[in-house]
């Protein structure tokens, strides 16, 4: 056994590499950003030196070139309105033609032109990924600050009802920030995760988030450590700020007057004051200076709760869908877990208490329980865990056929990660190519759905119509991200994308951003690219370690001899952190071993066998054991 | 009809430390590694017998515990080519627990695997006379319902109509009587849609008209 030198069982191979990369949760709010870190004494949430937990997602680019998030964001409102950007969470993912629509409720100057949106600032023109990306390296600092030490990796979180173009836009902000992503996790089932460990909850679960500018509603059953998803459902546009626009237009009307461009984001700033002071009180007084003027306002908390039903009135509906898309009674719950700041406001508590006929939870602080569950989600894929996520997908995915229709391939709330094949055909003689339009949405015509991504399959020999069978394959990992993939199944001609909506940031644009962005993005993702090839090695040591263990009367002098010279020439290039060379050698490694190898098939062809078989998970399953992989036993 | 669990006592070679491997292992009893889905069939790889019966709660016991072993969480910190594998075995797992779970897919995929699937996955080919009256019926008589009360009556005969068809699909799939099976597969399968068009209808007449 001492041929091969390995690493000691679930002994790092690089103890700095772990120990330099801490694994935090952020939950990157419409509003506010929250980072947390989960230690063995449980999580808990990162704040700033003056113990402020909350980052509001303000971002102010100043005419002096500087880029401040935060707080001194928000106190640049005042002086230069036009530079300071909040709510950009409302844009991931959109595309010019969709944020146009919304223009009415958006204090931006947009840039004209079609496929991304840009942002007018100055004579900048950020997209909404590059403003979250300064949202997340502002979050990064800030824990990096409080834990004395480089932060890499994180778990971010994303509302659950975000579409596939806002999950992988959010994903390319954190890449920009220098942001491992270990996974997105849905803002309602790290919420749930947060009260499942900590509070012990078990049952059906309701989980209602409402936030500054998205709205969630998850089902979740909890049981001995696993959180299955249900359904989910939600809006990604109805939150707090619509209760503040209610409360910026009254005051406005009431006021009077002509509104220059600036004034409506102050008006929204007090707006956000009342909401919260009528949270508490029961009237209140307020005044409103704009542009030299000032106005005095009178708001008390039954007229406010007139302003505000609607949206709360359009919550309930989705999450009665929600319940009837699981197949469950409001009774069938056996708790519900308020999450969100918005979900401080009382008439909010009442409805969903009316609801689901119990009074709702939020012993665990609603604005940092969501960043305590992505905490916990990091901690479980860094070191290990018993606790398992089972979430869906929360839109249905289907690719537009003849006349418009759209075909579901992805139903929604099916449990992720999935893999779907449909065939399809050519409907003209001839037909050389097929256009193939991935859409989201759960409307019966494409028009009426989000267009995701379009690619050509190319070179169909000419056939009859009907004749060629393409397989379409719809696959989403475990963050909820899409990859499709085309097959003419009868001349094996392939085409595929990593759906990359047009809208979103081409490979070069973002390549380009990595080279750009101030933080040594590049080199982080080298570097990445260099441990992942590390782990393989280690991986190829010590499958061949376990190999000779088992087989080592199958290996001839000249197997051994093959054997320890390759996988020194490994153990070498590894300690010399070269991609490629790792890479070469591992190559090398095999094929030094295949003789061996070639005598274990050889020998096992026609006996009996053992392997780790479906009998053995089964006989742990009979006992109520959960059995743990062999992996974790080298 | 069959009740065995496939066994697959095929070798294959380990994708990672290359020795054999028995083609229904989930991990190498030599290196450890992950293998891949192959291609059993739904209850083969749930580890359940091969029946319409199933134990619901038993199916969920086996999915989380194989979840546990396989989902790509578990592997966050192994190679990219072991989270890969392991992403679809999970996705395998997903693909079988959602097809076993519901008895209409469940149905369903019985009928496939004895190598009658059901042509009927929508009315326009339908060709139970009976069923296709009544559904036309029923459909229009919903569209005239105006209230409330006369939309849930046609709820609860649905419901009604939905139960008495499981019942008699079990009966059928004992009997081992496919062609009856796919018949009630059938009207299963349209009672679960004016199930659906009753929701919908009943959150039209819901919404307050302004």
């Amino acid at each position: 056994m001492n041929l091969l030198q390995i690493h000691e069982p679930g002994a790092t191979p690089d103890p700095h590499a772990e120990e330099q990369e801490l694994a935090i949760g952020i939950d990157l709010g419409t509003t506010n950003t929250v980072a947390a870190i989960a230690g063995a004494a449980g999580p808990e949430v990162l704040r700033a030196g003056d113990g402020e937990a909350l980052l509001p997602s303000v971002v102010h680019y100043r005419a002096d070139g500087a880029v401040e998030v935060g707080d001194a964001a928000v106190a640049g409102l005042a002086e230069d309105p036009g530079a300071v950007i909040a709510s950009v969470k409302r844009l991931m993912g959109r595309g010019a033609e969709d944020v146009r629509r919304l223009a009415g409720h958006l204090l931006f100057e947009l840039l004209p032109g079609a496929g991304m949106v840009r942002l007018k600032i100055r004579e900048r023109a950020p997209s909404p990924v590059e403003i979250s990306a300064e949202i997340l390296r502002a979050a990064k600092a800030r824990a990096e600050q409080a834990l004395g030490r480089a932060v890499g990796r994180a778990v971010v979180t994303v509302p659950a009802y975000f579409d596939d173009a806002a999950r992988s836009a959010t994903k390319d902000a954190a890449r920009l920030a220098g942001i491992e992503v270990l996974r997105l996790v849905n803002e309602p089932t790290a919420a749930a995760l947060a009260y499942g460990l900590d509070k012990q909850a078990e049952g059906i679960f309701a989980v209602y988030d409402l936030g500054g500018g998205t709205f969630d509603i998850s089902l979740l059953r909890l049981e001995k450590g696993v959180f299955q998803v249900l359904a989910t459902g939600g809006d990604t546009a109805l939150g707090g700020d619509d209760f503040d626009h209610a409360i910026a237009e009254r005051f406005l009307a009431e006021r009077g007057g002509a509104i220059s461009p600036s004034e409506p984001k102050q008006a929204l700033l007090l707006a956000r004051r009342v909401k919260e002071e009528l949270s508490r009180a029961e009237t209140g007084r307020w005044r409103l200076a704009l542009g030299g003027r000032v106005s005095e306002h009178e708001l008390d908390r039954a007229t406010l709760e007139g302003l505000i039903a609607a949206p709360i009135e359009r919550s309930l509906a989705i999450t009665r869908g929600v319940l009837a898309d699981a197949d469950l009674a409001p009774a069938d719950v056996d708790g519900v877990v308020l999450v969100g700041g918005s979900t401080r406001v009382p008439l909010v508590r009442r409805r969903v208490a009316e609801l689901f006929g119990r009074p709702a939870l939020a012993d665990i602080d609603p604005d940092a329980v969501v960043a305590l569950g992505a905490a916990l989600q990091a901690r479980a894929l860094t070191r290990g865990s018993d606790t398992l996520l089972l979430d869906v997908i929360p839109l249905s995915l289907g690719l537009e056929t003849m006349g418009g229709i759209v075909e579901k391939i992805i139903d929604r709330n099916t449990p992720i990660p999935v893999a779907k094949a449909q065939v399809f055909t050519t409907y003209q003689d001839g037909q050389g190519g097929m256009l193939l339009h991935v859409v989201q949405g759960e409307r019966e015509t494409v028009d009426q759905c989000r267009s995701l991504a379009r690619f050509e399959l190319k070179g169909i020999p000419p056939m009859t119509a009907g004749a060629a069978r393409t397989k379409v394959t719809f696959a989403v990992d475990a963050d909820g991200l899409l990859t499709v993939e085309a097959e003419e199944e009868t001349t094996r001609v392939r085409a595929g994308v990593e759906v990359r909506p047009s809208y979103g940031l081409s490979d070069e644009e973002m390549a380009r951003m990595l080279r750009d962005s101030l933080e040594n993005a590049e080199a982080d993702m080298q570097r990445r690219l260099l441990i992942e090839a590390q782990v393989d090695a280690d991986r190829v040591l010590q499958a061949l370690a376990a190999a000779l263990a088992a087989d080592g009367a199958l290996a001839t002098e000249e197997d051994r001899a093959a054997i320890a010279a390759a996988a020194e020439k490994l153990r070498a290039a590894r300690s010399r952190e070269d991609r490629d060379l790792i890479n070469g050698m591992i190559e090398g490694l095999e094929k030094a071993a295949l003789p061996f190898a070639q005598r274990r098939i050889d020998r096992a062809i026609g006996q009996a066998l053992a392997g780790r078989s479906l009998d053995e998970v089964e006989a742990s399953v009979a006992s109520g054991a959960a059995p743990v992989p062999a992996a974790d036993h080298l | 009809m069959d009740m065995t669990v496939e066994s697959d006592d095929s070798v294959v070679a380990c994708w990672s430390c290359h020795g054999p491997v028995a083609g229904a292992a989930l991990f190498c009893h030599t290196c450890g590694a992950v293998q891949p889905p192959g291609t059993r069939d739904h209850f083969a790889r749930l580890g359940i017998s091969r029946s319409f019966e199933i134990d619901a709660g038993d199916l969920d016991k086996r999915y989380f515990a194989f979840q546990r072993n396989l989902h790509p969480d578990r592997f966050a910190r192994r190679s990219a080519k072991e989270r890969a594998i392991a992403e679809s075995q999970s996705a395998s797992l997903n693909q079988a627990y959602e097809t076993l779970k519901d008895p209409l897919s469940r149905a369903a995929y019985l009928l496939e695997l004895v190598g009658r699937p059901s042509a009927a996955v929508n009315a326009a080919t339908v060709e139970d006379e009976e069923l296709l009256t009544e559904a036309l019926e029923n459909r229009e008589a919903l569209m005239e319902a105006e209230t409330t009360d006369a939309v849930d009556e046609f709820g609860s005969r649905a419901a009604a109509a939905a139960v008495r068809c499981l019942a008699d699909l079990s009966s059928a799939f004992a009997r081992a009587d496919f062609p009856e099976a796919d018949r009630l597969t059938t009207q299963l399968r349209y009672w679960r849609k004016l199930g659906e068009e009753v929701r919908i209808k009943r959150r039209l007449l819901e919404t307050p008209q302004s």
